[in-house]
């Protein structure tokens, strides 16, 4: 192929040309590329994990040598049958778009994605919750305590107050995000008024948070009626998260807010000068001291920001999908809210994107544990693996063989030449 | 040792670094390399160094050519480097950190510390490079530091000392040392490759002066050549030093500052007592060994540090106990002492950079929503305005050179209406050009009526431009003096001289001296 007769008609050339391009653009090693590739790495060591953690498969293996082709073929089908699974629970299910054509319900093909949307919600909130203080140099590990914080107000406003249908949920939903930046405005008022860290304050707020609502669940005010057990009254129907496709899908109003609340901190940080502030802040707040910003305030109104973002996550799920108070409410959200942030990159868009992909695999581990017994802990596998390979770039850029920012003592000082 | 470099050329894509670089060092000879910051010297001496291959040329020693692979076999060869950036190990102690790659060891293959002890002694002696040996390196100050680094390279038998830019991190008193310990290296028979962009110390050391200018050699001339000749080929065009001043007839008072107390961050008093005045129209320049009180007396002054006692205001106004936005509101100016740290966002973008001050009136924002559009015309205008250097308004502040990220300072500073300007080293680490129109730049200020007050710790900056001096020492200010005092009165006087002795000490210098 070294003839230049015939230039114009070399597809080989043209392919090659196209793949190196793409190469170039992968090779550059930037942060998009790594998450991304972070996450193919995750899926393949969970997949692993999947295969070699099903009981057929093993008894597969105890005759490798014997027959070595059995096996792998049942490692493959393990772990692909459960990632279809998954799939199917999280996205789409084909078998349900034959059942729609042929007359079946319409509303049974969306709902794969009505579950992944639904458990989004909480997580895109409760992500912004991280990543906003993080643009303003402070680490919330706080979200669940500001989580409960929301979900006490917005329960307590739910099945204790009558008030007309539409007003209801909105008084709901503003009582919850109160009762977040209450919480959030105590640790950012500590931080500025003591310098007491903001690490150490939230982590210690969660406990405080976790107990209130236990001792809460335990008085005449909150516990249900003729139950022992620590679980709060029901939330009246005029104060729920009124649904937005249809009465069999679960995905809620909720959801909206959550998209609508990520758009607003993406304003808020890019668009406007309280956000120019906080940026500032959180990268040189020397900087920003002597450019006349109060750096202590603005540490006060971001994590109240930040509480109320949190809080609101609690009420969509105290409004939109419990009902009721009970003592494990905030789940697992306050730490996979870090992890979200962190997979986004510290933007709305980022976050947003990120919490999609956590709450389907979510929606998805539940039907794969359902159609193929894989434990859902697997999900919990890879979302840590995906968080092992983010918080290390150059594992990644080894793995994949990308020409990171590594650079030698020679490229180092050509860089020193060139930028000065 | 004589080494000859003969037609070096090292490109970096498109970038020519260096182009067809000759330069011959003699023997015993002190060669300053000139050139503003990118113009290639540290590129050029990374060559020799064995750091970076170079695309074309040879390099010759005592007329055989040579090939560097990496700092070894320059190191063998006998050239030693003294980084800009020091190649030491904070905990160690001076003796380790000199004998390390090259440890001597016992009969048992043990470290000989008691022998690594006794070379640096031994060097530190022959050639009055007074160091403990002993020391801990995370103890000693920076000058001291930089004597390792050369000892380092003398035992390591270099003849040819490449000093990268020595003096960028020293004080006046350490820079006098180093340039006693370059003398008696040379008196030894070394060579010495000094680079600088600083003028005088090139005239006051070099024997031959090689100026570079984007990546060539555009002359080599004797040190007797004059300010305007060096500055001139380093910069490309000619270069006004003393900016011109008209006479301003100095108005009211702007700045009135009553017996200021101001402690530092561990508590002690680091202004005390202190009262100036500055008129309109007038630049008084705070001339001050560094650590004298001058950082504390800047950030009080513009609300960055608390005040125990006294008071001060601006044109008639007492700002006090006013936070820095009202300060800056009220019409003053500040350029701080590190741009780096408190001057820029480095990681924001020149435009945002350029706003960082100002982002919350119109017209960059409208209520609570930034208005980008006005934000990037104003940073456009800017840019233009002040001949910021920059590939875009979008490029971050950290890929600017120093002289280019001081504009962006400035630019910010003076593009609000000021009544009273706080610079303080307002051309520390930055190029002859960029220094020039700061310079400008301040004296504008003034001759439109603003009042200056200049902290630096350079007696030619102070010289250039103030229109009355004040000497700080120890948190007072010892004297007001007038533009044209004497550099020793000057130092005197900084070093904690009673303004009384220094008046006899100067006169007997003067009368003993005919």
């Amino acid at each position: 192929m070294t003839g230049t007769d015939t230039p114009p008609a070399d597809p080989a050339g043209e392919v090659r040309d196209w793949r190196r391009a793409l190469l170039e653009a992968v090779a550059e090693g930037n942060s998009v590329t790594v998450t991304v590739l972070a996450f193919v790495a995750a899926i393949v060591v969970g997949g692993l994990l999947i295969a070699f953690t099903d009981p057929t498969v093993l008894r597969h293996f105890s005759h490798f040598f014997s027959a070595p082709g059995s096996a792998l073929g049942a490692a493959w089908s393990s772990a692909s049958g459960a990632y279809t699974a998954m799939f199917r629970g999280a996205v789409l299910d084909i078998h349900t778009v034959n059942a729609a054509l042929h007359g079946g319900s319409v509303s049974a093909v969306f709902a794969p994605l009505s579950e992944t949307f639904l458990n989004a919600t909480p997580l895109i909130l409760a992500g912004l919750a991280v990543m906003l203080p993080f643009r303003c140099g402070l680490f919330n590990i706080g979200a669940s305590g500001q989580f409960i914080g929301g979900a006490i107000v917005a329960g307590y406003l739910g099945f204790a107050v009558q008030l007309p249908p539409v007003i209801h949920v909105v008084v709901a939903v503003a009582g919850g995000v109160a009762g977040g930046a209450a919480c959030g405005w105590l640790i950012g008022y500590l931080r500025a008024r003591t310098g007491a860290n903001e690490v150490i304050t939230t982590i210690m707020f969660n406990y405080v948070a976790q107990y209130l609502l236990l001792y809460l669940l335990g008085t005449q005010v909150f516990r249900r009626p003729k139950r022992i057990d620590p679980i709060s009254k029901v939330v009246h129907g005029t104060a729920r998260l009124p649904h937005i496709a249809g009465g069999s899908l679960r995905v809620n109003f909720g959801f909206v807010i959550a998209l609508a609340a990520a758009a607003g901190v993406s304003w808020l940080m890019r668009r406007s000068t309280l956000g120019f502030e906080l940026r500032t802040v959180g990268a040189n707040p020397d900087a920003a001291r002597a450019a006349g910003m109060n750096v202590e305030r603005s540490f006060v109104i971001v994590m109240m920001l930040a509480g109320a973002l949190a809080g609101l996550a609690g009420a969509a799920v105290v409004l939109g999908q419990d009902f009721s108070l009970t003592p494990g409410i905030y789940g697992t959200y306050g730490f996979d809210a870090i992890t979200v942030a962190l997979l986004g990159r510290g933007t709305a868009l980022g976050v947003v994107l990120a919490a999609l992909l956590y709450g389907g695999l979510h929606a998805g581990g539940v039907q794969m544990q359902a159609a193929t017994q894989t434990p859902i802990d697997i999900v919990t596998v890879i979302q840590a693996v995906v968080v092992l390979f983010i918080a290390a770039p150059p594992l990644v850029r080894t793995i994949f063989r990308l020409r990171g920012q590594k650079s030698g003592p020679e490229e180092k000082a050509a860089l020193k030449v060139v930028g000065a | 040792m004589k080494l000859e470099l003969r037609g070096i050329t090292k490109r970096f894509g498109s970038l020519v670094a260096n182009d067809h670089i000759d330069l011959t060092v003699e023997p015993g000879e002190i060669h300053a390399l000139l050139g503003e910051n990118g113009a290639g010297k540290s590129t050029l001496m990374n060559i020799l160094y064995g750091l970076t291959r170079p695309d074309e040329g040879d390099i010759l020693i005592d007329g055989q050519e040579v090939v560097f692979h990496r700092p070894k076999d320059a190191i063998a060869a006998g050239i030693g480097m003294v980084h800009q950036h020091f190649m030491l190990v904070p905990v160690f102690t001076v003796a380790e950190n000199v004998v390390l790659g090259a440890e001597p060891t016992n009969h048992l293959g043990l470290l000989d510390r008691r022998r690594a002890r006794q070379d640096v002694l031994r060097v530190s002696e022959e050639y009055g490079l007074a160091v403990d040996p002993d020391a801990l390196v995370e103890n000693l100050p920076v000058g001291v530091q930089q004597r390792v680094e050369i000892i380092k390279s003398l035992l390591r038998d270099a003849n040819l000392l490449i000093l990268d830019e020595p003096t960028a991190v020293l004080t006046p008193g350490e820079t006098e040392d180093l340039f006693e310990i370059m003398r008696s290296l040379k008196a030894s028979g070394r060579s010495i490759v000094f680079i600088t962009h600083k003028l005088k110390e090139v005239q006051a050391m070099a024997d031959t002066i090689t100026v570079i200018r984007q990546g060539r050699v555009v002359g080599t001339l004797p040190p007797t050549s004059s300010d305007e000749t060096l500055a001139s080929l380093m910069v490309g065009r000619s270069v006004r030093f003393v900016p011109e001043k008209e006479a301003v007839v100095v108005g009211e008072p702007v700045l009135q500052v009553r017996r200021l107390r101001v402690a530092d961050d561990l508590g002690h008093i680091a202004v005390n007592d202190l009262s100036l005045e500055i008129r309109a129209g007038e630049i008084l320049g705070i001339a001050g060994v560094q650590g004298n009180g001058q950082t504390e007396l800047c950030e009080a002054l513009v609300g960055l540090r608390a005040i125990e006692d006294g008071s001060f205001a601006v044109a008639g106004r007492d700002l006090t106990r006013t936070s820095t936005r009202d300060v800056l509101h009220a019409g003053v100016g500040y350029i701080p002492e590190d741009r780096q740290a408190e001057g820029l966002v480095t990681e924001f973008s020149v435009a945002e950079n350029l706003t960082l001050d100002t982002y919350d009136e119109p017209p960059f924002s409208h209520g609570i929503a930034l208005d980008l559009d006005a934000i990037d015309a104003s940073a456009r205008e800017r840019v233009q305005q002040f001949d910021i250097r920059t590939e875009s308004i979008r490029t971050p502040a950290s890929s600017l050179s120093g002289g280019n990220q001081q504009k962006v300072v400035v630019a910010r500073e003076l593009s609000r209406n000021v009544k009273l300007l706080i610079a303080s080293q307002p051309t520390r680490g930055v190029d002859v050009g960029s220094i020039e129109f700061v310079h400008q730049r301040i004296v504008e200020e003034r001759n439109k009526g603003a009042a200056v007050l200049l902290v630096s710790t350079e007696l030619d900056e102070i010289a250039a431009l103030a229109d009355r001096v004040a000497v700080m020492y120890e948190g007072r200010i010892v004297a007001f003096r007038p533009p044209d005092v004497g550099r020793e009165e000057l130092g005197l006087l900084m070093s904690g001289a009673q303004p009384g002795d220094a008046d006899a000490a100067v006169s007997t210098t003067t009368t003993s001296s005919p």
